[in-house]
């Protein structure tokens, strides 16, 4: 047993740490750091810089412009940019679709995408929810019909995050009726200027404006926008989803989130002295900090077992239950830690260029309403029972 | 033993719930949230003519002579429809506290004003490094001939952007968190030198911080005796987290209905989700946790008119720690159960969810009363 980083790792993580302290936009790593709102500006902008630096596609083969890290370079860098306060990329178009189409696309597919997710120019969606179909994905009913040499689609699409950036979404239809549920569904890349699409917003309850519907009436789309073949589409979305699954565990982001946590508390006050000091609210941070210790510790063991080639299984589901359950905690705490405060709503503080006097602490303003968002962790990629729910039957053989 | 409420109180809170139901629809709320006032001037008149403002004063004032009990159904209701007015500030806080320390002057001037809903108060009692301590008090009153000069802040007053009175705390001897030493002084809403920075809450009412800048009253602004506060203070809040628990329970037993509803209602993969055996399990617990809460509500309506002792300290630390668990836990497990539907603004259970996690910030966390039980565990 070894748990330490080899020279090699060691010197791939230097350089991390060299190209975040130089091209890191402060003002950007100033907002994920505070939790602010970032702009699809922003976003577009670190990606650029990310892909001149050939590290925006870690997911990808060189050919196509990725770059091949190892399971553990992954770890580091995930690592790193937490640490940092680097944006957590969007990973509808790089993370998700872009794995189908390279494994499952055509060569025209991979020409005409690849390119156009790599610059930036095409910002992904993903099409997956109906409102009758949540856990049960493959009950999904938008149809898409075939007609000459296009796809007549007609439906609805729900919880579309950042939909109203996006200028295409990859979509789940219903291609065949007669068969089993799972039998009859396709894979359509679909171009969100199509006429017949219109995108709604869904604010959620902290009032934000993250996710939205979408409707297809009549939209018409190119038979070569399948991707793979028709009515396999089950089989390239759950293909997918062991994608989303890793990395849904945000042992990174928990780590961010701690260390802002025990800045936070460093400045309230409790009594008269710093809350960190207080004996309760210390053993709270105390005993989180030591559930992701531990959490962190089974994520680099599933790293490690990738690293020498296996899959991960009902390791990485648990850690998904395990790691957004950390997450909802710290935040918890966080909004625990400004008392009083968390109950004023003070939007204009949750802008990075607000220049007025913050009304409590500098970061108080988006914790009340980040708690509140992030109870999303435990319900989207997979609910938290459906998490489990595959660990005990396909597992466990329960 | 009986745990029912009387004849007339039930008759009370039909006519609160009769009231709610018939103006509070969940799109008027979002409307009265979203104007000027914050709340519904309407229906804070309608609480004023059906006499429920009224409600906790004695006889004498034009008051309804209710105890704990009453008080609480008013707000279970008020719970229930979550209604943003600010009853618990100007009635039963600002009220009770001029109630309590106020002179026959003091009383005359305020208590018809506040009892018919005509004036609204609001109180000022946190402090920006308080947290939930209300003997954490660095404002200052200084003597100056006969008036007092105040200069400090006052963190999170609910209601007080619309408040024509103000009661708050400051110091006039001792140091910051002596229980000793605090004084309360009324504060009309337009004295010089006092400014508010206003704000909406997460929760869909509105509150400001005051900010007292030499703001001069005069000698006969002082509430009860100078430095002698903090025992007022404690015991209308006490009364207060009673009124609480009371809106605790109502906003619980309505998220409680919408999750079992949309159990029943909510179909994937071809049945009802309640027939999963962990959300039925879930449910009971939800349902359970309601229970606790009910029955720490009950209890703490029952001391919250009594004299002062340790045991009404205990009883309402007791019932503030119960509802902070059990809101947070139906917040947390509602919204799960819903899925993404439960984080929706459009859908009324996100409203109620968070209600319950704002009520948990109000008066003391959990945590607070906990370490606040356990030190009178110990000096028992
Ligand atoms: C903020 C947010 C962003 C999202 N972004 C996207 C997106 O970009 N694209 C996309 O396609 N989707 C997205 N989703 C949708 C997400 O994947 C679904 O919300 C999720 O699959 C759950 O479905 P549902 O909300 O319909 O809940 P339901 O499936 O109705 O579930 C309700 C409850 O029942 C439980 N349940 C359901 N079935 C079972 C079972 N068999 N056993 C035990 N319990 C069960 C669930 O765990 C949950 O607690 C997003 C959701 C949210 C909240
Ligand atoms: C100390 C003791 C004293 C007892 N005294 C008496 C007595 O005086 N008279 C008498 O008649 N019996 C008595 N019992 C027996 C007792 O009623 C049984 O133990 C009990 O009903 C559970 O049955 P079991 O032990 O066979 O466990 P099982 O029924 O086999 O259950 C095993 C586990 O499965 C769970 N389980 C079972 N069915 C379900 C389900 N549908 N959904 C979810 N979970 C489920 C159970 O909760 C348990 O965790 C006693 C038992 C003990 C331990």
């Amino acid at each position: 047993m070894n748990m330490n980083y080899t020279a090699e790792e060691l010197a791939f993580r230097d350089e991390v740490r060299a190209f975040l302290d130089e091209k890191l936009p402060a003002d950007i790593a100033a907002k994920v750091k505070g939790f602010r709102r970032l702009s699809k500006e922003d976003h577009q902008r670190w990606q650029k810089i990310l892909s001149e630096q050939g590290w925006y596609a870690t997911h990808w083969p060189e050919q196509y412009g990725g770059v091949k890290w190892t399971p553990v370079q992954k770890h580091i860098w995930d690592e790193e940019s937490c640490r940092y306060g680097v944006p957590r990329s969007i990973p509808f178009g790089v993370n998700m679709v872009a794995p189908v189409i390279i494994k499952f696309g055509t060569e025209e597919q991979k020409q005409t995408y690849l390119p156009r997710i790599l610059s930036g120019e095409d910002w992904w969606c993903q099409g997956y929810s109906e409102p009758g179909a949540g856990s049960d994905l493959a009950s999904l009913k938008t149809r898409a019909v075939r007609d000459g040499d296009h796809y007549i689609v007609n439906g609805q699409k729900t919880w579309t995050t950042l939909g109203q950036h996006a200028n295409m979404i990859f979509c789940l239809v219903r291609t065949n009726t007669e068969v089993k549920a799972q039998e009859g569904i396709s894979f359509l890349l679909i171009d969100m200027n199509t006429p017949g699409i219109t995108v709604r917003p869904i604010i959620t309850l902290d009032g934000e404006h993250e996710v939205n519907e979408v409707f297809f009436e009549d939209v018409k789309v190119p038979v070569e926008n399948l991707v793979g073949e028709e009515d396999k589409g089950w089989t390239y979305a759950k293909f997918l989803l062991t994608y989303e699954r890793t990395g849904l565990a945000g042992i990174g982001l928990s780590k961010a989130a701690l260390q802002h946590l025990k800045e936070l508390a460093s400045r309230r006050l409790k009594n008269g002295k710093p809350l960190i000091e207080d004996t309760a609210f210390s053993q709270r941070i105390a005993q989180v900090e030591i559930d992701l210790m531990a959490a962190a510790i089974s994520n680099l063991r599933i790293i490690a077992s990738v690293e020498g080639g296996g899959v991960p299984g009902a390791e990485s589901s648990m850690l998904k239950v395990r790691g957004t359950e950390i997450r909802q905690s710290i935040n918890d705490l966080a909004r625990r830690a400004i008392g009083p405060y968390a109950i004023p709503f003070v939007e204009e503080e949750l802008d990075l260029d607000y220049d007025g006097d913050y009304l409590s602490d500098e970061n108080a303003a988006p914790l009340a309403a980040q708690y509140f968002n992030n109870r999303k962790l435990s319900i989207f990629g997979g609910s938290n029972e459906i998490q489990k729910n595959i660990v005990s039957k396909m597992i466990l053989g329960l | 033993m009986d745990f029912r409420l009387n004849e007339e109180q039930q008759m009370l809170q039909d006519t609160v719930a009769r009231l709610v139901r018939g103006e509070y629809s969940f799109e008027k709320r979002l409307e009265y949230s979203e104007s000027e006032l914050g709340f519904s001037e309407d229906f804070w008149k309608q609480l004023g003519e059906l006499g429920l403002t009224a409600v906790p004063f004695p006889e004498e004032l034009g008051g309804f002579g209710g105890s704990g009990v009453e008080v609480q159904s008013v707000m279970t209701e008020l719970g229930r429809g979550l209604c943003i007015e600010p009853y618990l500030q100007s009635v039963v806080l600002g009220g009770g506290l001029i109630a309590q320390a106020g002179n026959d002057q003091h009383k005359e001037q305020w208590l018809g004003g506040i009892a018919s809903g005509e004036t609204r108060a609001a109180v000022g009692l946190q402090e920006p490094q308080s947290f939930y301590d209300l003997n954490d008090v660095e404002t200052r009153a200084e003597k100056s001939g006969d008036n007092y000069v105040l200069n400090g802040r006052k963190a999170v007053v609910i209601g007080g952007h619309c408040a024509d009175v103000l009661v708050v705390s400051a110091r006039t001897s001792g140091d910051s968190r002596d229980a000793d030493g605090i004084s309360l002084f009324l504060v009309p809403a337009d004295a010089e030198g006092l400014e508010r920075r206003t704000y909406p809450t997460i929760d869909g009412a509105k509150g400001c911080d005051l900010f007292l800048n030499n703001v001069t009253v005069g000698a006969d602004a002082l509430l009860g005796e100078e430095g002698q506060g903090a025992g007022v203070i404690e015991y209308q809040a006490g009364r207060a987290i009673a009124a609480l628990c009371g809106e605790a329970v109502g906003v619980m037993e309505v998220a409680c209905d919408l999750t079992l509803e949309y159990l029943k209602q909510r179909k994937q993969f071809g049945v009802p989700i309640g027939r999963f055996q962990v959300l039925q399990h879930r449910m009971v617990d939800m349902m359970s946790e309601l229970e606790q809460a009910r029955s720490m509500a009950i209890l703490a309506a029952s001391v919250a008119d009594e004299p002062q002792s340790d045991e009404r300290r205990r009883i309402l630390a007791a019932a503030k720690n119960v509802i902070g668990r059990s809101g947070q836990f139906i917040s947390e497990q509602g919204i799960q159960s819903h899925g993404g539907i439960g984080m929706t603004w459009e859908y009324n259970f996100a409203h109620y969810a968070k209600r319950l996690i704002m009520i948990n910030h109000q008066l003391g966390d959990d945590d607070f009363h906990l370490e606040r039980y356990a030190t009178l565990l110990q000096a028992s």
